[in-house]
């Protein structure tokens, strides 16, 4: 086993088994901190992949931004003087049931039973410069309208949450 | 190790834990943190497949890294609305568990 094998192990451990502590842990703290976890492992898979700025992207974005952003919806909207915030499950046993069966035909249905073309090994270069000129320029139309999106969230989230004037 | 399979593996376990989390949780959040795990399953997938898998012609080897990044981008803006809409659920009923939400009347 190569050292960056190894690596690689960790890192989707770091990945996946915080995910389970997202999916059944009783406290949603304890889920929203687990939830960083697995967002920082995926920037590091990013990295496996070769894909510098994305890993970038995810850092910045999901954990300084997104991971803020839930950490105060659920401090926010709890009585946090009330010992544990938790929170109640609904029809538990049918939802693993569905959960083991959708995983079973992501991976082993779609994925293994699949067989893909698989290229041979590019180079790990830097992709800013390409991934850049690639918005500006064969993805030009969805790049402005994310821009439009954008501007609506900015205006309609300030709309949604303002208190009322009367 | 570093091989498809080994990412399809992490994203197909990501995602069906954020079905999970989106279908059993009752609180609102935490449906927002099944969704979370979900697109980034969905991410993930697209850059690896981009990695590795030979790309058909008029294609460019980085077009899933674009498709990343506009699922980051529309993630954060998803996050956003929903914790604007989540707020105001919270100042009008004091509880944002899914289940209770039965009314639409303001």
């Amino acid at each position: 086993m190569k050292p960056s094998d190894l690596f690689f192990v960790l890192l989707a451990l770091m990945t996946v088994a915080p995910a389970f502590v997202v999916a059944f842990s009783r406290s949603l703290v304890h889920s929203a901190f687990a939830l960083l976890f697995t967002l920082v492992g995926m920037a590091g898979l990013y990295g496996f992949l070769a894909a510098d700025f994305l890993a970038i992207l995810q850092i910045l974005l999901y954990v300084g931004g997104i991971l803020v952003l839930i950490l105060f919806g659920v401090l926010f909207t709890q009585k946090v003087y009330t010992p544990a915030v938790t929170t109640g499950r609904f029809a538990f046993a049918p939802v693993l049931l569905v959960g083991a069966v959708l995983f079973a035909v992501l991976f082993v249905v779609l994925g293994l039973g699949i067989s893909w073309p698989i290229a041979e090994a590019r180079p790990a270069e830097p992709t800013i410069r390409t991934l850049g000129n690639l918005l500006l320029s064969r993805h030009l139309l969805p790049f402005e309208a994310a821009s439009v999106v954008l501007l609506t969230v900015l205006i309609g989230a300030v709309a949604i949450a303002r208190k009322e004037l009367r | 190790m570093n091989r498809l399979e080994s990412y399809l593996l992490i994203s197909s376990i990501l995602a069906a834990l954020g079905v999970v989390t989106i279908a059993s949780r009752r609180n609102a959040v935490a449906i927002l943190m099944g969704i979370e795990l979900l697109l980034n399953a969905a991410a993930l997938n697209f850059v690896a497949f981009g990695r590795f898998v030979k790309n058909a012609a008029g294609t460019h080897p980085l077009d899933g890294q674009i498709f990343a990044i506009f699922i980051i981008v529309l993630a954060a803006a998803e996050a956003v609305i929903l914790l604007a809409v989540i707020i105001a659920i919270y100042r009008q009923v004091e509880s944002i568990d899914a289940d209770r939400l039965r009314e639409l009347k303001g």
